[in-house]
């Protein structure tokens, strides 16, 4: 039973182009429009609440925070008709009763009882340092994977392992800022285990391309990739398929805390799972790789 | 790559067996005699409070160097050195002058490893001052060391205070930690309302008695203090008559002919004879009671109280009387604390999350398993029984090191779930081609399990980086993740190459050359 071959290489180029596009569209986005920062990163306060009126609507309750002079709020509806998550720029350390004397006003303006589901509040020095912290989490855990791909690859698999890496994560963040979707700490989360997840699939793919390297010296790297990414082709899928399935109900059926998250990391399988196909594999081609390439590695 | 000796058969049985039991005791209360352990749930999941606070030392540090500006007082006199213009310059320096004649012998006693003036702390291998000579003039700021002693020493007090505060109140089981040398963590599972901690561990209750002037000659000095309901001010002496640190015991009571609520107290030895000299010499003085810098209330002194005790009036509610007094048994704070962090979940939420949680846990399962058992059959059905072992497995090793199962954890099992089969997946799918060109299928297998061998470490091992990185660097939640991330890749590998490889032993063994797909 011989399997049908795709060709996957006639479109290196091609993608290459789309993938740089995605990742100028994203760098500027992110460097112009920005990232929407929860309290988490940027300080303020949230709070889930549960109203048993269905009459209310979203601007009666804006207009009640308003006049409390909390700074920038927004008020949006969460998950289901009685939940609203309610976020301001506003975080009293000072005043032990900041939040019961929201509850209070809020009562006393709109008249019925709220019951306060959940409250975050992060001082602006505790957000600075998560944001902080989070970047070198990120900025830690690309760099212990280039370690890694360094030690157990020649240069160029590296190269084009990492190249696919930083594709995955700016592109996701883009994606995170054209929607403008909250950048919390679970979206630090599922960043690296999206930079553990890409290169996963990546590395596969390059256990094969070696493998092949070593029994077929009279291929063109070219066409070795190709044969490589298709002989690992239906496990790719179907791990693919196995974790989107479980990420899927996450996101459906997971609740509403767990959504950013889930779709940061649907997000980052797929353009994980691209990107080794179209990114980390025609980075081999551009360098030459060869059979010289790992012999040569070989002898040192 | 397919043998399995019995020895082998039997410890890999008995291993599984013992985490599934773990397992399983999180959900019944058979054997909870011989393993009574569970997985913690966060606070995310049972509801509670985090709160992270903050010392802040600014005050601490101005009251040390204005310390240290008496003792040097005392400390340039006995040596006779003269000395000018001895101040404290912008709350952080101690300025003098000092004559020229002086200044090599005055250099020597704050830089001299000795030195009893300007501490020296051999492991920084530093002074508790840094000193700044310009011609004649010395500046002294507290060294980084120094600093951090001062920190460290007012934090394990404040950790002393806010763990009898809150054990005062008798919350279910709190967590109290250090953070970094000026913050504390608090953690209050169960908790709906932080409301009541957050009053009493905003408080410093800094307890004084202290005498009311009538005009300003004092040798001690006097300040300017309003009462707590803002309706006068005060002169008030700073000579402390009693402090809170002479409290024995402090309790509210109703005061049976005012019908007021009180707060009775009883002082120390120390405490009392003071007390009682003070109140003899002073009949007819208001002494006003002074909490955080705000005067409570100042009684006309009546007559000599003599046996260390006495009571407090205020406009008291039995609450606000039940809170002072556990504010003042349990001690002031060195400095006063800010909440700088908040996260409370309510336990409706909690539950919420924990339902939510569990069904997206079996709707991905199940997604997973009827996937896997429609694409490889019965070798997906091998890899589904894995998979179910897995799971018990990875909740068993949570609970024997009872670990914390937080939503965002929640996601990693699932997460562990969808990704688990691969190596199974990379495995299966090496048999097939190698079963292209073998007929004899134990061959095939056996080769399909070591080419395979290194893609799978591999794949676990990017995982597992990134899990370690999110351990280090995450809070709470956060960390719960890594950990069910982390540990899910063990009890993948161990699933794989010991659970699932035996029952494909066996299948293999028993259908040596039958053809067809695999």
């Amino acid at each position: 039973m011989k399997k049908k071959t795709i060709y996957f290489n006639n479109y290196y180029k091609l993608f290459n182009f789309i993938s740089i596009f995605l990742i100028f569209a994203s760098l500027f986005l992110l460097s112009f429009k920005g990232l929407n920062y929860g309290v988490d990163f940027k300080g303020g306060t949230i709070i889930e609440l549960r109203t048993n009126d269905k009459n209310l609507t979203i601007s009666k309750l804006r207009q009640s925070f308003r006049i409390m002079n909390l700074g920038d709020i927004s008020v949006k509806k969460f998950g289901n008709e009685n939940d609203y998550l309610i976020k301001f720029e506003k975080k009293d350390s000072n005043n032990v009763n900041f939040i019961s004397d929201i509850k209070q006003k809020l009562e006393n303006s709109i008249g019925q009882i709220f019951d306060f589901r959940r409250v975050e509040s992060v001082g602006p020095k505790v957000s600075a340092e998560l944001l902080r912290s989070g970047i070198i989490a990120i900025a830690l855990s690309l760099a212990a994977m280039l370690f890694y791909i360094w030690i157990r690859f020649e240069w160029q698999f590296s190269l084009g392992a990492i190249l696919a890496l930083f594709h995955d994560v700016i592109i996701t963040l883009g994606f995170f800022s054209l929607f403008s979707l909250e950048i919390n700490l679970s979206i630090v989360a599922a960043v690296l285990t999206i930079v553990g997840y890409s290169m996963n699939d990546t590395v596969v793919i390059f256990d094969r391309v070696r493998e092949n390297l070593k029994k077929f010296a009279d291929i063109k790297i070219f066409e070795l990739t190709n044969i490589s990414i298709n002989e690992t082709l239906s496990r790719t899928i179907i791990t693919s398929i196995t974790t989107l399935l479980a990420l899927l109900s996450i996101y459906f059926f997971g609740g509403q805390i767990l959504k950013g998250f889930a779709f940061a990391m649907i997000l980052g399988v797929v353009f994980g799972t691209y990107s080794s196909i179209y990114i980390a594999n025609p980075i081999l081609v551009y360098l030459r790789v060869s059979q010289k390439t790992i012999i040569k590695e070989d002898k040192n | 790559m397919l043998y399995f000796s019995k020895i082998r058969i039997f410890l890999i049985s008995l291993f599984t067996l013992i985490f599934v039991i773990f397992a399983l005791s999180n959900f019944t209360n058979i054997g909870k005699k011989i393993f009574d352990k569970k997985i913690n749930l966060g606070l995310d999941l049972q509801g509670g409070s985090y709160l992270l606070l903050e010392i802040d030392n600014q005050p601490i540090i101005e009251q040390k160097l204005q310390n240290t500006l008496l003792t040097l007082r005392k400390y340039f006199k006995d040596r006779n050195i003269k000395y000018q213009n001895l101040r404290i310059q912008n709350d952080k320096f101690i300025v003098f002058d000092i004559n020229s004649n002086d200044i090599e012998k005055t250099k020597n006693l704050f830089t001299d490893e000795n030195s009893d003036i300007n501490p020296y702390y051999i492991q920084f291998k530093s002074h508790q001052f840094d000193l700044e000579l310009d011609k004649n003039t010395f500046k002294l700021e507290f060294s980084k060391y120094g600093l951090i002693q001062i920190k460290n020493s007012s934090l394990d007090q404040a950790l002393e205070i806010v763990r009898r505060r809150i054990n005062e109140v008798g919350t279910n089981e709190p967590n109290i930690l250090k953070r970094g040398n000026d913050r504390i963590l608090v953690e209050l599972p169960g908790l709906d309302d932080p409301m009541r901690i957050k009053n009493l561990l905003g408080k410093t209750a800094n307890l004084t008695f202290r005498f009311i002037l009538k005009n300003t000659e004092e040798t001690f000095g006097v300040e300017n203090l309003s009462f707590e309901d803002g309706s006068e001010n005060a002169l008030v002496s700073k000579r402390i008559v009693i402090s809170g640190e002479n409290l024995l015991d402090a309790q509210p009571k109703m005061d049976n002919q005012t019908n007021q609520t009180v707060v009775t107290f009883s002082l120390d030895r120390v405490g009392a004879k003071r007390f009682g000299k003070a109140t003899k010499t002073g009949i007819g003085k208001r002494l006003a009671i002074v909490l955080d810098g705000k005067i409570v209330s100042a009684p006309v002194i009546q007559g000599a109280i003599i046996g260390g005790s006495g009571q407090i009036t205020g406009n008291f509610t039995f609450q606000s009387a039940t809170d002072l007094a556990l504010l003042l048994r349990s001690g002031a704070l060195p400095a006063p604390l800010n909440i700088i962090e908040e996260r409370t979940v309510g336990p409706g939420l909690g539950q919420d999350s924990i339902d939510a949680g569990i069904f997206a846990l079996l709707i991905g399962f199940i997604l997973v398993i009827i996937f896997m058992f429609f694409k490889y059959r019965l070798l997906g059905l091998i890899a589904n029984v894995t998979l179910v072992i897995n799971l018990f497995l990875l909740l068993g090793i949570l609970t024997l090191f009872e670990a914390t199962l937080t939503l965002p954890g929640i996601a990693g099992i699932i997460l562990t779930v969808g990704m688990a089969v691969d190596a199974n997946v990379l495995i299966f799918e090496r048999i097939k081609e190698e079963s292209e060109n073998e007929k004899n299928r134990i061959v095939a297998f056996d080769r399909g399990y070591d080419k395979s061998k290194t893609a799978v470490i591999d794949a676990n091992i990017t995982t597992l980086i990134a899990a370690i990185i999110l351990f280090m660097m995450g809070s709470g939640p956060i960390k719960g993740f890594s950990i069910t991330l982390g540990v899910g890749i063990f009890t993948t590998l161990f699933s794989v190459y010991y659970i699932a490889r035996l029952l494909t032993s066996i299948y293999v063994t028993k259908n040596k050359y039958k053809d067809g797909a695999i």
